[in-house]
């Protein structure tokens, strides 16, 4: 018998203000949240308002689209929660797809976490345009992004695997330009 | 670059979507004639004014929808989802 | 140590106690902190700062601004640090700047080109078009080169741009553009109410400590703001395109006033503003006097002047010869002379003169000459003498000429609002007859003109001329220009109206007039006044040229921003790219992604280690990364009627766990992607796409399911990232992997040609596919990607004992070719269908609809002589045929020859030891046998038509 093999995801390095988070799991569940809530009701853990997370424990909903949401959550409970998910949704057509390595996440955090992200992506970051909370799928630079707002300085960005390296050395060179790197102001 | 109203996210903007030529343009049934197909396949206005046309909300919601826009003036006048007029 | 240029005291920009020291052409100059290189030049008695575009005549600082047209330097710090083409007037004095005058051969004092000036008899408008259509060949092979050689200003950097270039979005409530008095008040309101607002003006910020004068009220305010959070103030920062829904680009210069670029900030930086209100606060532009001679250094706009002596401390000359039409130009008047400047003469085109600011120098006792007009300059390099004379009562001019010598000629003929970014945003101007000037009219966009961008002038600046000024009949003295920077003299506005030219669009372009980098910033509405007169039309009939981005030159670095070297577009790797490249694999992009091409072994090439990794696949097994393949996920009770209307294929038939090579047309019926499909359960399939194929494949299937089918219940998922894909292929293959295979039972009976199970292997989740894409045993190990590096090595280790290889896409394109397998994009091209690649056997003719069908029927689409793919074979088996060749029935054809297909793939074959071609050939599979022929560079080779599949044509070597 062979090793078993281990996950090995991308190692894009770190930075001052942004890292790279441990593997997770992942499911794109997609679904008519209207047909959902009716057979599932609040058993299901989705986010019901339009470019918003909804966070239940460990997992998180992330609404990307009027019938697509993205589950996060740690990896060991994954399989367990894709089954439940679909096992609440039994009889309710709907769609889970397992993406846990197709993506991996980048955490940027810290005062100057907006001036990062708006570097790359053209959304207005005003937390009256974007409050915690907010995700949605965007660009940033020539990646799509999910984008998602965990805190006033906190954001979450989910990105395609073999574009992490491209989003790494983005951020990696704009910081160079913030306070505290040598650089001068941020923005 | 302009600033799209996504029936489903809100003000958006242009670097999210991609435009999807114009709406309205129903496919026929297989037992059409040849000029309809063709219609279908090749056949575009090419409107001075208001135009009903498809926006994708690719690096969005990934919906498919209308929007109204002034071609001689960028304004985008009204959005709505697909299949509604 | 001032100079006699520098005034006593004064000049609110600069420090007199940090002297700077910089070159210009390789003197050293003295200048201080706080100077621009056009005030320092100035202060150093340097008037002749460049020649001319089109007559290299001398030219000087005719502005203090970014409209001065003549002032354009090069500024270099090193190789690689060489800017061409910026303004003097706008760069910053450093320690050590370094300076060089532009488009003069061999120097600034004596430039060879100055023979245009005189022979620019020879050299009208659209000379170019007139004299070098003849002969006609001679353009692109003589003329086009030495024209191209002579002309252009600076000349670009050599070396690559060592600097870095930032980009940010911004958002805002108000932007206001241009922190004068007028922005300076709408921002403080704006902010003031809480909203975010960003206030950019081009200039850079005022020192902090300023002279107690009228200018103490802004400096508070810019104060106010600079604390308020709510408010960004960028300084440094032009405002150059205004685009739709109130998108505003900004650039930003960090680091070109610094004696040395900083190591961690970006020259620039690319703001995209996107603000809810626009306020355009961009100020007016003085304008120039259309006279002859107006160009010589020593002639300058009388408001550049004031700017000089107020901002900077410079006297732009000791004897000043002042002509206006407009009043400011008196405050010049005034402030000079109580600066010590002689006031030689004070003339005025008027005939009369009443305002405040001229009764103002009439009380300090200056005589003003009203009524008068100039028949010209006098001097060489520098201007020596003005000649005034008197405009009679009925505007001729006939009396005598009074010359009055002078070293510094100040000229006024009022102010023309900068109404550009307003004009970009397609709002509309208007004509105000009283101002004559073009004033912002109804807005296209949310946005706002305040001060004298409004054409709100002021009390004070009455007055204003247009277009070229009275002088005597007869003919000039010298040239009259109109646009500095592209050298058109009014003589060239006549020139294009007497020939013909009415639109004032095709006169700016048959004289260039308003062309050059300044964008007429100067010289549009003198040159829209002499079209004008010559049209005998009145000028808002006439009408303005439009206004185009940028609204000052921009750098490539800064719209390039960060997307240079890695990062300039992303660089997809697999999950095995460190594997290959420790192995000194050489990669191929495709699409985005870096794909291993072939596997040297030391003192292989290209052509070696392809011939070994195909002939150890067939021989005994080679592993593959497949990785790229697009992959989506098609879910849901709809799957299979989503799928048959998608693809040609009748996937109703299709067992759970098994395969079928799926083929996607559009609806005009030709081939747009094809790939693998499994059906994983009876309500999912797992597709393959081509690898470049693949966004584009996911997005027709979303609009055909979202658009035309939205009853269909069924989603799609994209997961050609979610696997790594390993593919094992050659008669070993079973035996490579079915020690590393849990759960799933590999015999030819369970596990047969085109079938799929899921098991583990090395542990992990993964689904294997039994296919093959190299006409041997195969399959396709699908393993969660971040487990695909360790399976890959499992399968490297354990495929020792069978003497596996890596192969790369090079012999994965030979050994599919050997088998007659089609690469979409490469053996079609939007034009093939189904049948013409031999594929009608995949389509599902008794399905009621697919993608294409419709087409199909299309006479044009059955026509027997369309172009069919077969397989050509060479006459000399050595001879490889060159992809995209032609292909002609006889022999010995001269072009134009008639041509019946093309070669579309074309390898060596070290398995069948010969070269071996597909092609795309007229009623190709009519010809099986036939000699047809393909002109080669040199000569022609003859091959004949085979069917494309030439190895193993019966396929038994799939079952293992
Ligand atoms: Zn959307």
């Amino acid at each position: 018998m062979a090793e078993i093999a281990l996950r090995r995801p991308p190692s894009p390095g770190a930075g001052s203000y942004w890292r790279p988070l441990p593997p997770c799991a992942r499911y794109a569940l997609r679904v008519n949240l209207v047909d959902a809530a009716a057979a599932a009701g609040s058993a299901l853990p989705v986010a019901t308002a339009a470019c918003r997370a909804s966070v239940q424990g460990d997992w998180a909903a992330l609404w990307l689209g009027p019938d697509e949401q993205l589950l996060i959550g740690p990896e060991p409970a994954g399989a367990a929660f894709a089954d439940a998910v679909a096992s609440a949704l039994q009889g309710v057509s709907h769609s889970v797809v397992d993406v846990s390595h197709r993506q991996g996440a980048i955490e940027i955090t810290g005062p100057h976490a907006a001036a990062l992200v708006n570097a790359g992506c053209p959304l207005d970051l005003d937390l009256a345009a974007t409050p915690a909370g907010f995700c949605s799928r965007t660009v940033f630079a020539k990646a799509e992004i999910v984008l998602w707002r965990r805190g006033n300085e906190h954001f979450h960005l989910e990105i395609w695997r073999s574009f992490m390296p491209y989003l790494a050395a983005f951020l990696s060179e704009v910081e160079r330009e913030l306070p505290g790197q040598g650089g001068s102001r941020g923005a | 670059m302009l600033l799209i109203p996504c029936p489903y996210c809100g003000v958006r903007p242009e670097l999210e979507f991609s435009y999807g030529g114009q709406a309205h343009i129903a496919r026929p049934q297989t037992s059409a004639s040849a000029e309809e197909w063709a219609a279908f396949q090749y056949e575009r206005v090419n409107t001075r004014g208001p135009h009903a046309e498809r926006w994708r909300h690719t690096h969005g919601c990934g919906r498919f929808f209308n929007v109204v826009r002034d071609t001689t003036t960028d304004q985008i006048l009204r959005s709505y989802r697909s299949g509604e007029r | 140590m001032s100079g006699p240029w520098r005034s006593a005291s004064g000049g609110s920009s600069i420090d007199r106690s940090r002297p700077v020291r910089f070159e210009f052409d390789g003197r050293p100059y003295q200048g201080f902190a706080g100077d621009t290189l056009a005030s320092a030049l100035l202060a150093n008695g340097v008037h002749l700062v460049g020649r001319s575009f089109k007559y290299h005549r001398p030219r000087g600082i005719m502005a203090a601004g970014p409209e001065d047209p003549n002032a354009l330097v090069t500024v270099r710090r090193d190789a690689a640090r060489y800017t061409p083409n910026l303004n003097a007037a706008q760069v910053e004095l450093y320690e050590g700047l370094m300076a060089e005058s532009q488009n003069r051969w061999p120097s600034l004092h004596f430039d060879v080109g100055r023979i245009n000036d005189y022979l620019s008899r020879f050299l009208p408008s659209g000379f170019y078009y007139k004299t070098f259509m003849w002969p006609r060949k001679a353009w692109h092979g003589f003329y086009e080169p030495r024209i191209r050689a002579a002309a252009g200003l600076g000349r670009a950097p050599s070396e690559p741009d060592p600097d870095t270039y930032g980009q940010r979005f911004a958002h805002c409530e108000v932007l206001v553009i241009g922190a004068g008095p007028a922005g300076l008040t709408e921002a403080l309101a704006a902010a003031r109410t809480g909203v975010r607002v960003i206030v950019c003006d081009e200039q850079a910020p005022p020192p902090r400590t300023s002279p107690a004068d009228s200018a103490g009220e802004w400096h508070d305010i810019r104060a106010q703001l600079a604390v308020m959070p709510n408010v960004t103030v960028l300084a440094r920062t032009t405002a150059f395109g205004y685009m739709p829904h109130n998108m505003v680009a900004l650039t930003e210069r960090l680091t070109d006033h610094l004696s040395a670029p900083l190591k961690h900030v970006p020259r620039e930086r690319l703001w995209q503003v996107r603000a809810r209100e626009v306020v355009l606060a961009t100020g007016a532009i003085e304008r120039p006097l259309v006279f002859p001679g107006n160009d010589l250094p020593g002639v300058m706009l009388a408001g550049a002047a004031r700017t000089y002596l107020g901002r900077y401390g410079v006297l732009p000359g000791a004897r000043v010869a002042i002509l206006t039409a407009n009043d400011e130009a008196y405050r010049a008047a005034v402030e000079l002379r109580a600066a010590g400047v002689e006031v030689v003469a004070l003339a005025d085109l008027r005939p009369q003169v009443m305002g405040r600011l001229p009764e103002a120098a009439r009380q300090a006792g200056m005589t003003i000459r009203t009524g008068t007009t100039t028949v010209g300059t006098r001097g060489d390099q520098h201007v020596t003498a003005l000649g005034l004379c008197a405009i009679g009562a009925d505007g001729t001019v006939s009396g005598a000429v009074d010359w009055i010598g002078c070293d510094t000629v100040l000229m006024s003929g009022g102010f023309t609002p900068s109404v550009h970014l307003f004009s970009q945003s397609r709002g509309k101007l208007t004509w105000d007859a009283s101002l004559q000037v073009f004033v912002p009219g109804a807005a296209a966009e949310n946005c706002r003109c305040v001060g004298a961008c409004a054409g709100e002038m002021g009390a004070d600046s009455g007055g204003s001329w247009l277009g070229a000024l009275p002088r005597p009949e007869g003919p000039a003295t010298g040239k009259s220009f109109v646009d500095w920077q592209n050298d058109v003299t009014a003589a060239d506005l006549d020139l294009a109206v007497r020939e013909g030219f009415r639109s004032i669009e095709h006169i700016k372009r048959y004289t260039t007039t308003g062309m050059a980098t300044d964008q007429g910033k100067t010289s549009n509405l003198n040159a829209l006044a002499i079209a004008a007169q010559r049209l005998r039309r009145a000028i808002p009939e006439v009408g303005l040229t439009t206004f185009r981005m940028p609204y000052l030159p921009v750098g490539f670095g800064g719209l390039a921003g960060y997307a240079r070297g890695e990062l300039f577009a992303p660089v997809r790797k697999t999950p095995m790219y460190d594997w290959a490249a420790e192995r000194g694999a050489v990669f191929e992009p495709v699409s985005l992604w870096q794909r291993a091409r072939y596997f040297p072994q030391p003192g292989e090439d290209m052509h070696q280690a392809v011939a070994r990794e195909c002939c150890n696949v067939r021989r005994a097994c080679g592993m593959f990364d497949a990785s790229t393949l697009g992959k989506i996920e098609v879910v849901g009770p709809d799957a299979v009627e989503f799928m048959n209307r998608m693809y040609v294929n009748n996937w109703s038939t299709l067992a759970v766990g098994r395969c079928r090579y799926g083929i996607l047309l559009r609806d005009d019926g030709f081939v747009y992607d094809d790939g693998v499909v499994a059906r994983t359960a009876a309500d999912r399939f797992h597709v393959t796409t081509t690898t470049g194929g693949a966004p584009r494949v996911l997005a027709m299937m979303e609009d055909y399911l979202q658009t035309e089918w939205p009853d269909l219940k069924v989603w799609l998922t994209s997961t050609t990232e979610q696997w790594a894909v390993i593919a094992v292929q050659g008669p070993k293959a079973r035996a490579v992997i079915e020690l590393l295979v849990e759960d799933v039972d590999l015999a030819n009976a369970a596990l047969p040609h085109m079938s799929v199970a899921r098991g583990r292997v090395c542990g992990v989740p993964a689904l294997v596919f039994r296919v093959s894409f190299t006409g041997e045993l195969g399959y396709e190990i699908n393993v969660p990607a971040d487990y695909g590096a360790d399976v890959w090595r499992a399968v490297w280790q354990a495929g020792q004992a069978h003497g596996i290889c890596a192969y790369g896409t090079e012999a994965m394109h030979v050994l599919r070719a050997e088998k007659g397998y089609v690469i979409v994009g490469q053996d079609t091209d939007g034009t093939v269908t189904a049948d013409d690649a031999g594929l009608s056997w995949a389509v599902g003719k008794s399905k009621p609809d697919f993608l294409g069908l419709a087409s199909l029927r299309r006479a044009a689409l059955v026509d027997p002589n369309r172009k069919q793919l077969v397989g050509l074979l060479t006459s000399d088996p050595n001879v490889v045929l060159e992809e995209g060749s032609q292909i002609t029935a006889t022999a010995s054809l001269r072009p134009p020859m008639k041509v019946i297909g093309h070669v579309t793939s074309s390898y060596y074959s070290a398995v069948l030891g010969r070269s071996i071609a597909l092609a795309l050939v007229s009623a190709g599979r009519s010809r099986m046998g036939q000699t047809l022929y393909v002109p080669t560079r040199t000569g022609e080779s003859s091959v004949t038509v085979t069917n494309p599949v030439s190895y193993d044509p019966k396929g038994e070597r799939l079952n293992g």
